[in-house]
């Protein structure tokens, strides 16, 4: 608690310090009228419940998971965590099978979602920004995906997908013994066909930011590069994309958040088995069920924060310079 | 629902078991979600009139059947049950959470490893008070499974089911197939089948726990069940020569199981066995659930997994086993014991099966006169077996099985040539997994 009385904030007026002067008494009761004591318990609550809320559920949980990471426990009675140094993660770097693909994969995810449906959603909102008729109707249907969840699409494309009774084996008669694609199963597809889900949304998203990106593009730069007697693409390549440089920037930290969140859509899709591997993944078949390895399972949640850290704070400073200089 | 006798098939995570991922809220959520249940019962704690009863009987078939079955119960003793459902999969999650808490006095569990753990860490009560009286009801086999690793009875046992391969009669009718007793008839069959173009094995290893069957199955008949056991309980090596030789059968049998299956469910495999395309099916007779024509129902059949060693002939049949079990303290100690009896007596199963036909009795003194052929069928291989085992994830640790197993015989499916660095693999895992007991 301060005990500078001028500061204006409602716990300074709430608490006057002992030996106050009359003066400052009397300025300490005009902030009494404006705030109530009610006010100043709605006040409290606010900022209060938020702010613990916050702290128990983000930092606490955080942080004991970072400790968690050096212990085993399954999860009954505090006195069964044992400290066991580096374990987990030499077991998790040597012997899992499965951490060096999910890695793997969570980074081809990345990949490609920069690859593919960003530029898809950058060409689609460009062509859109040229108010062709029914811009509104396209706008709608690609942006469609986006509104439904991860979990529902996932479950949509298992039926598009489905070995025996799913649309492409139905159409190209590859469900029949001898000739059988199994898109979910097969470690060599499997990864690829959930992409193709994850892009079909994800180019619905991008072509939203940067139709929104384009909209703030000033309409005299378009009209300048015309008098200068630029064609369309020397228009797009010069003058557009380089206004675009926010944007880009939003894009990427999205995609890269997309990438490493990466979890409901393959969970749905097929657990994360063989060829489909996610470190969201593998954090949650060890922690969640009835004889838990939470030790374990903190160990890669912790290897998953470190690879968010390393790509957010890069990011996080040079914004913050950015923010400094202007 | 036993779909899936593993406790793998999740949902997608509920925000509290995300928050329980964060780690340090395991407590808290821990801490919360049995005081918040607890609150509808802490009134009636000192009734001697009530018991409460934790339930994972969440599907429609199952409520009502033990909903009758608590019915007649409390019309003999006077004694009201009050039960507090959870959803199957829920409930098997918050497994941990909920004991520590303020569970119920009584709750839905299964036989075998997965009760022993429980018991092994104290969160449940010995109920050797009721088995002097229930003692009678059960085969050797029951009793065998419901024992904690401390000699004490921990379980009562309610309805089982096993596992087998089952056919269509009319399809092994028509072409004069004969049942294999052995291995080679076995592969001699699937062979056969290859050639009249019918799948031989129908086969759906999507979920993952399907495959575990299987390896359960080869693993008995050929190294018996003492082995099994020893190797479920971590106690022998995955390494071992005999470990290698269950997935050596195994790969002769592979290319005769249906294409594609790593992608495929249960359902959508026993749809292949309903529509006559495959010939066997290996699975839990629950299989039966998704013959929806009487005509296909009364059509189906099964026969025991074919002997393989003659050491071990096929006297371990596999029966996942479902029933109850007390809580580490019961606010109503005397009204559980007499729950628990009359839910180990032969009435109260046959009062269960009369709602829910899918399963058989545990004891083997319920009346079998409302059976179906199938059940009949079921419930002699159960009373018959020398040895039961459960599953390989109700017969091990659940966190070896969830997180090494079922990834493992997945990469073996893929890929049969490279079983020994697999195996070797699985062993690593399995002694750090075991020694962090």
């Amino acid at each position: 608690m301060t005990t500078d009385t001028t500061t204006n904030t409602p716990e300074a007026a709430a608490v006057p310090p002992p030996g106050a002067s009359p003066a400052r008494t009397r300025a300490t009761h005009g902030h009494r009228r404006l705030l109530t004591r009610r006010d100043r318990f709605t006040l409290a609550l606010m900022a209060g419940v938020p702010t613990i809320l916050h702290v128990l559920l983000v930092w606490v949980t955080a942080i004991a998971s970072i400790f968690l990471a050096f212990t085993t426990w399954d999860g009954i009675g505090f006195d069964s965590i044992k400290w066991v140094g580096l374990d987990n993660f030499k077991q998790l770097f040597n012997d899992n099978p499965q951490f060096w693909p999910a890695v793997q994969h969570n980074v081809i995810w990345f990949v490609v979602l920069i690859l593919i449906p960003t530029p898809l959603g950058l060409f689609l909102a460009v062509q859109l920004d040229k108010r062709i008729r029914f811009s509104r109707v396209y706008q709608t249907v690609f942006f469609l995906p986006v509104v439904i969840s991860m979990a529902c699409i996932g479950f949509v494309w298992q039926l598009v997908y489905n070995p025996d009774t799913g649309l492409i084996n139905s159409i190209i008669g590859a469900n029949k013994p001898g000739h059988y694609i199994d898109w979910i199963g097969d470690p060599h597809l499997n990864l690829w066909a959930v992409l193709i889900a994850a892009s079909w949304r994800h180019t619905g998203y991008m072509m939203i930011l940067y139709l929104a990106g384009l909209k703030s593009v000033d309409p005299s730069l378009r009209e300048a590069s015309a008098l200068d007697g630029a064609n369309e693409w020397q228009t797009f390549k010069s003058v557009i994309f380089p206004t675009l440089r926010p944007t880009n920037t939003v894009v990427l930290v999205v995609t890269i958040i997309e990438a490493l969140r990466a979890f409901d859509l393959v969970f749905v899709f097929n657990k994360g088995a063989q060829g489909t591997e996610l470190l969201s993944i593998l954090v949650t078949n060890n922690i969640i069920g009835e004889s838990s390895r939470i030790g374990y399972g903190s160990a890669i949640a912790v290897v998953l924060l470190v690879i968010s850290l390393a790509v957010i704070i890069p990011y996080l400073i040079a914004t913050f310079r950015k923010e400094r200089r202007a | 629902m036993r779909l899936s006798p593993s406790g793998l098939s999740l949902p997608g995570p509920s925000r509290r078991s995300v928050l329980r991922g964060a780690g340090g809220a395991a407590l808290l959520a821990g801490a919360g979600i049995p005081l918040l249940s607890a609150c509808g019962s802490s009134g009636s704690s000192s009734d001697p009139k009530t018991v409460t009863l934790g339930s994972n009987a969440s599907d429609a078939v199952p409520k009502k059947a033990f909903a009758d079955v608590y019915a007649a119960f409390q019309k003999q003793s006077g004694i009201t049950v009050k039960v507090n459902t959870k959803d199957h999969n829920t409930f098997q999650e918050q497994i941990n959470s909920y004991l520590q808490g303020t569970p119920d006095d009584v709750f839905n569990w299964f036989a075998g490893y997965r009760m022993q753990f429980f018991a092994a860490k104290g969160l449940a009560s010995p109920v050797d008070d009721v088995w002097q009286k229930i003692g009678d009801n059960f085969p050797d086999a029951m009793k065998k499974l419901s024992k904690g690793e401390d000699g004490k009875y921990y379980f009562v046992p309610v309805t089982t089911y096993p596992w087998a391969i089952f056919y269509r009669k009319s399809v092994f009718q028509q072409h004069g197939y004969k049942i294999p007793a052995a291995w080679d008839e076995l592969v001699a069959l699937c062979k056969q089948m290859k050639k009249d173009g019918l799948v031989p094995i129908a086969f759906g290893d999507k979920d993952a726990w399907p495959a575990m069957g299987t390896f359960d199955q080869i693993n008995f008949r050929l190294n018996g069940y003492d082995f099994h056991v020893q190797l479920m309980a971590g106690k022998a090596s995955w390494t071992d020569a005999k470990v290698k030789a269950v997935f050596d059968h195994w790969a002769e049998l592979l290319p005769y199981h249906q294409d594609g299956f790593m992608g495929r469910t249960w359902e959508d495999a026993a749809q292949s066995l309903v529509s006559k395309k495959a010939g066997m099916y290996l699975l839990g007779s629950f299989v039966a659930q998704q013959f929806t024509n009487k005509a296909d129902l009364d059509d189906l059949d099964f026969f025991p997994f074919p002997e393989i060693n003659s050491a071990y002939g096929q006297e371990t049949v596999e029966a996942p086993t479902d029933g109850f079990m007390v809580s580490k303290a019961p606010k109503n100690h005397a009204g559980v014991l007499k729950l628990l009896e009359y839910l180990g007596s032969p009435a109260a199963e046959e009062l269960y099966l009369k709602t829910d036909p899918s399963v058989v009795a545990a004891s083997d003194k319920a009346s079998t006169s409302a059976y179906s052929a199938l059940q009949k069928k079921a419930f002699d291989m159960i009373g018959g077996a020398k040895n039961l085992t459960q599953f390989m994830d109700r017969d091990s640790r659940p966190d070896f099985t969830s997180t090494v197993m079922q990834p493992g015989l997945q990469k073996f499916l893929q890929n049969p040539k490279g079983v020994d660095s697999l195996l070797s693999s699985i062993e690593r895992q399995k002694k750090t997994i075991f020694a962090s007991q």
